[in-house]
């Protein structure tokens, strides 16, 4: 008994009753279904022979299930070279978005400066402008400067999308970061930029890849701008490349799906790699301290 | 935290005075190209008649745009439905991911294969998440109707029907927020210190009343700023409404943002449509500046 015990402390805590750990179970079970049923449609239509959006089955795996449409979207459809500007046109975002944040977010944390309380608030507000609207001109800058239909082009406004979010997560977390640690290596006659890179941007680890994913989600899963910005085939990133397959009056279902699990995949991947990250390095205020 | 940085009242030992500046210049060149020159640009076009048919030889026209627009007939209309759709999806995301979150923050074996399975929603490109809903919505053959005629009730007119499309539209919306705050919320639990739910047991205190006295004050500067954001995200959120019901059926889901993007991706109505997104702005920066310093949420971010 008293070993039994003993497990049980080991595996729950000490105030959970059994009727209560059932109940989490319960309602986590139900909220995990809740979040997966969504992608287990897109799945299940990705399996279907024929193109049907539109079946009365309710099993997991539809009848005649096959994987036609996965070969047809990776060898005969484009879906690879889509997949490869999407790689490269978030990545770089991802990348560019960080440096930048996370130099003016270790500015607005460590240092009082004039200026700074009006660049958190117009950080904040650029978030307020319904942002469809900067689509126009954005669109007449892009082409002023002869960047339509460039990977540079959609970058840029991505970054613009990502960086104020990611800035104040950074200064949110630099926040939690005992400056005395600072002082230390200063002492030692390092520059404040040394300073920054050898011991604060070490610790903001989590945060750095938080930003990081953020930022490459933006470019991952931005269709409006793309679309705008992409009229050359090649250059479809893959939002803009899986819409073509929607045509008003026939689309492949079927294969749309396949291909968008097919782009589902990596992002999953990437929110699973970072998933530990999330929990410490999510911070837009904080209590740490 | 925020008492802590206060105390570099100078510079730190070895730093500049322009380092601050040399820091944040590339995001505020960015910034400025991309942001507040589009925006002063948009403020100007407010005040021309710019359309499809006039997209060169357009006219200044003073105030018309905004007249037009507050005289609107379905303007109010849209306003309050703008303004539930954004408190009940913020309120849910925060609720739900909040309990989620503190249904987590224990010893429970399995819990960081849940924790993945949850956030997977947030993984998930709007648009195609959008579509997924949308076909699980149709009324004959969507997913939700089939569950619904299994167990034996009657199927629902999901998109057909105004308040059950709102009602649809508002599920999408609260299942894509939802990872999001209960993350937030998790790191936000995770730096509470145990000994105070200790202190709280020793005198007897139920769960309710550490979730009232200790988790939710604690958790305040967390949860107030990420509901800030969340609230101007949301009240600014096309992708759902457009992908889901397009606004329909009639106007029926519209809200101010998704208004404003068919006059002016659907209609070509710039100027209207540039108009119309100033006004946004304006109601949200009020709203902002109200809330913000009612709950002295800069606090924790400033």
């Amino acid at each position: 008994m008293a070993k039994r015990m003993r497990v049980s402390e080991g595996l729950f805590d000490k105030g959970d009753s059994p009727l209560k750990i059932v109940a989490i179970y319960l309602t986590l079970l139900v909220a995990c279904l809740i979040s997966l049923i969504p992608i287990w449609m897109i799945f299940n239509m990705s399996l279907r022979p024929d193109q049907s959006l539109y079946t009365t089955e309710l099993s997991f795996i539809p009848s005649g299930a096959t994987l036609e449409n996965y070969r047809v979207m990776l060898f005969e459809k484009p879906l690879l070279g889509w997949m490869g500007n999407s790689l490269i046109v978030s990545g770089t975002t991802a990348v560019l978005s960080v440096f930048v944040a996370s130099h003016a977010g270790y500015a607005l944390s460590r240092f009082r400066f004039y200026g700074r309380k009006s660049m958190l608030t117009f950080l904040l507000s650029t978030q307020m402008f319904p942002a469809p609207m900067l689509l126009l001109p954005t669109f007449l800058i892009l082409s002023q400067f002869k960047l339509l239909n460039s990977f540079t082009g959609m970058i840029i406004p991505y970054m613009a999308t990502a960086v104020p979010f990611a800035t104040w997560m950074m200064k949110g977390f630099y926040d939690t970061i005992p400056v005395e640690l600072e002082y230390a290596a200063a002492i030692d006659g390092a520059t404040n930029l040394q300073t920054f890179y050898r011991i604060t941007m070490p610790l903001a680890a989590p945060a750095l890849a938080v930003s990081a994913l953020f930022s490459f989600m933006t470019g991952w899963s931005e269709y409006i701008i793309a679309r705008v910005i992409l009229t050359k085939a090649a250059m479809y990133t893959l939002p803009v490349g899986l819409v073509t397959l929607q045509s008003a009056f026939n689309t492949e279902w079927g294969r749309y799906s396949a291909g968008a699990l097919m782009t589902m995949i990596p992002a999953m991947a990437l929110f699973m790699a970072f998933s530990r990250y999330l929990v410490g390095g999510l911070t837009v205020g904080g209590v740490k301290g | 935290m925020a008492r802590r940085s206060r105390s570099v009242e100078g510079l730190l030992p070895g730093a500049q005075p322009w380092n601050p500046y040399a820091y944040t210049m590339p995001a505020l060149i960015l910034m400025a190209v991309m942001v507040v020159y589009p925006l002063m640009y948009g403020v100007y076009i407010g005040f021309t008649n710019m359309s499809l048919q006039r997209f060169f030889e357009y006219d200044l026209i003073g105030v018309r745009n905004f007249v037009s627009i507050l005289t609107e007939k379905e303007l109010w209309e849209v306003l309050v439905r703008s303004i539930v759709w954004t408190g009940v999806n913020v309120f849910l995301h925060v609720a739900i991911g909040l309990w989620l979150a503190i249904l987590l923050n224990r010893k429970l074996p399995g819990k960081s294969i849940i924790r993945v399975i949850l956030i997977l929603p947030w993984a998930i490109p709007q648009y195609i998440a959008a579509l997924a809903w949308k076909t699980m919505y149709q009324h004959d053959f969507g997913f939700i109707n089939l569950v619904l005629k299994q167990i034996g009730l009657s199927p629902v007119p999901w998109l057909q029907h105004p308040q059950w499309s709102f009602l649809a539209v508002i599920l999408v919306n609260v299942w894509l927020g939802i990872p999001f705050m209960m993350m937030i919320s998790l790191g936000g639990l995770q730096s509470i210190p145990k000994e105070l739910y200790e202190a709280t047991d020793v005198d007897g205190g139920t769960g309710w009343d550490k979730f009232r006295h200790i988790t939710l004050p604690m958790l305040k500067p967390v949860l107030v700023p990420a509901a800030t954001l969340g609230t101007v995200w949301t009240f600014n959120t096309v992708n759902v409404i457009y992908l889901v019901t397009g606004g329909g059926p009639g106007r029926s889901t519209d809200i101010l943002v998704s208004y404003v993007y068919r006059a002016a991706f659907d209609f070509y109505r710039y100027g209207y449509a540039a108009a119309f997104s100033l006004l946004i702005f304006l109601m949200l920066m009020i709203w902002a500046v109200l809330f913000v310093y009612r709950n002295r949420a800069d606090e924790g971010a400033y």
